[in-house]
């Protein structure tokens, strides 16, 4: 049972408590630059979470044999061996993605997210674990990247996976939706700054859904306040 | 709201908000008469979309944010953004322009940031370039000035064009453009640059007839009905004279000095003055006391920096017309220019920056 309890709060920090792209803010490069549209997006997240789990396992393996002062060269030594095989792998397979992400798929070596998760988990955490905190993070990240990447397509071009066949074969070329035909584009929105602007909306609806759950179980304590004060009138 | 004037020397004036906005929309009057006049009703009929878009959007915002409704909508100050953005779009541009602008201006640019007085970036300017690098076709279709359309274009035409894209007889924007001899129409400012890039001199460039008998037909009596709102909005004390008068003046010099460089590459000073938005930019825009910079020589170095990106930008940049871009970057700068710009307070020395006088920074 405790196991399965620790497994729960990894995935809800991953997903929601300390999600990488919404809490940490970790990776904003790639996740405002390619998440234009959801294919890209995809593209990006897949790539991003194959690693995260592969550096993640690597490093709590190793983690009894690294020394201390040395350990930030080792583990983006691993990182970037694993972004270099996921780049093979994308050139070899889904060449026109490889394509449209462009130098951000070499660079997931630099993202924060990846060594951060390292650094503070997996080189402390035995390897079950640190292969589903990778999982959770990874997940958490792709998933702001996929809610972003379907904003923008829809408000900059009016579809849904377009240009999906790039990513997942000749079949994938039917889930592209048409959700309203625009005249012109709305370039702001695939543009960086509209990315921003999303972001930050992202952002502020978290914040404001955590704060309505935090408004729900207030009641506890009020009660616990007044004990107190009763406690400290008498005496 | 009221902004209590309590320094010395003590002015019995205790102007509200919403009585200096009404000033500066009665001051937009003479130019939007002269738009009205020689590039038809377009411009007014967006100012009504805008204002109308402007004034829900408020009104929505301010509820979710829980303010006091009927005096912040009321201020009048959403209006006069709405105002002038419309003034700044092009009279057949389609009506979601000026509706998504507005929407722009006010919730993001303006409430987001907090609401009247918190704004960094003057809204109007910063739903223009949003809709200038959003929409670069809807946003650079200028009609010429009356004396050269093609067809008649009435007010019901107008109508139709903004909500349907064509005239009642058909005619699309790109045909009122065309001139009777088959080319395209642009603003001066756009036919100089494109003249320049093929060639051209500019003596050969502005016998084009959109520039008219004297600098730009049509957009020179436009900035002249704005600098006589804005001498108007000087004569009344709504505004400051030093940003633009620094604006002007930084303008004339770096045009006088190119011109004295090459004049074949570069067009008269006074053409920088009476064409785009030279005017409306230097008496309603830089004199926004929300995202200007404050002091008299803050305002003084502001508006020289915005004169001088206005002449860089409409000569090495991209686009035709730059005092919108110079805006936003002089908006950037303001706060920074606030700080090596603060008065010296009464009693104390400046030294060094000047940063409050601080003796003590100064020696180390």
């Amino acid at each position: 049972m405790k196991v399965n309890s620790e497994y729960k709060e990894l995935a809800l920090q991953g997903l929601w408590k300390n999600n990488p792209g919404l809490v940490q803010l970790l990776g904003l490069c790639p996740l405002l630059a390619v998440t234009s549209t959801v294919t890209n997006a995809l593209g990006l997240g897949l790539a991003t979470l194959l690693v995260l789990i592969c550096s993640n396992v690597t490093v709590s393996a190793i983690r009894n044999w690294v020394p201390k002062e040395i350990r930030i060269p080792i583990f983006v030594l691993i990182i970037a061996a694993f972004v270099t095989c996921v780049q093979l792998l994308m050139n070899a397979y889904t060449y026109g993605i490889y394509q449209s992400l462009g130098i951000f798929l070499p660079l997931i070596v630099t993202n924060c997210a990846i060594i951060g998760r390292a650094e503070a988990y997996a080189s402390k955490n035995p390897i079950k674990q640190s292969a589903f905190d990778g999982l959770m993070m990874g997940l958490g990240f792709a998933a702001v990247l996929l809610v972003l990447g379907a904003m923008r397509e829809i408000l900059g071009q009016g579809t849904l996976f377009d240009g999906a066949h790039l990513l997942l074969g000749e079949w994938a070329s039917v889930l592209r939706v048409e959700v309203m035909k625009l005249d012109s584009q709305f370039l702001l929105a695939i543009l960086p700054p509209g990315a921003f602007i999303a972001m930050g909306f992202l952002v502020a609806i978290k914040n404001a859904i955590d704060t309505k759950l935090e408004e729900r179980q207030p009641k506890e304590e009020e009660v616990k306040s007044i004990e107190r004060v009763r406690v400290n009138f008498d005496s | 709201m009221a902004f209590w004037i309590a320094s010395s020397p003590h002015n019995h004036i205790q102007k509200e908000t919403s009585a200096l906005m009404r000033l500066v929309i009665f001051a937009t009057i003479p130019g939007i008469l002269a738009q009205w006049y020689f590039f038809g009703w377009g411009n007014i009929i967006h100012i009504g979309l805008a204002t109308a878009t402007a004034l829900l959007c408020e009104f929505f915002v301010l509820s979710l944010r829980k303010k006091p409704i009927k005096a912040e909508l009321l201020d009048g100050s959403a209006i006069l953004t709405a105002i002038l953005l419309a003034i700044c779009l092009p009279a057949v541009a389609p009506w979601w322009i000026s509706v998504l602008g507005a929407m722009f201006a006010i919730a993001v640019v303006k409430q987001l940031y907090g609401g009247l007085g918190h704004n960094p970036f003057n809204p109007a300017m910063a739903a223009y370039v949003m809709l200038l690098i959003s929409f670069p076709v809807e946003m650079t279709t200028w009609l010429p000035p009356r004396e050269l359309w093609p067809v008649e274009y009435t007010f019901m035409d107008t109508v139709w064009m903004i909500f349907t894209e064509s005239t009642q007889l058909g005619y699309s924007a790109e045909q009122l453009r065309t001139h009777i001899d088959g080319y395209t129409m642009a603003t001066p400012l756009d036919t100089l640059k494109t003249g320049l890039t093929t060639g051209l001199s500019v003596s050969e460039v502005t016998t084009s007839p959109v520039f008219g008998d004297y600098f730009a037909s049509g957009w020179e009596w436009v900035n002249a009905g704005f600098l006589l709102g804005g001498i108007i909005l000087l004569a009344k004390k709504a505004i400051h004279w030093a940003a633009p008068v620094s604006f002007l003046a930084m303008l004339w010099l770096c045009s006088l000095i190119g011109y004295m460089v090459s004049p074949d590459l570069n067009p008269s000073t006074l053409f920088y003055w009476f064409s785009g938005a030279t005017m409306l930019g230097a008496f309603f825009i830089l004199t926004d006391p929300v995202s200007g910079a404050t002091s008299f020589k803050g305002r003084l170095v502001f508006g020289a920096l915005a004169g001088l990106l206005v002449y860089l930008i409409r000569n090495f940049g991209g686009y035709p017309d730059a005092v919108a871009f110079a805006v936003l970057l002089c908006n950037m700068a303001a706060p920074l220019i606030d700080v090596y710009t603060r008065p010296r307070t009464f009693g104390h020395q400046t030294h060094g920056l000047g940063v409050a006088g601080n003796k003590q920074g100064a020696k180390k």
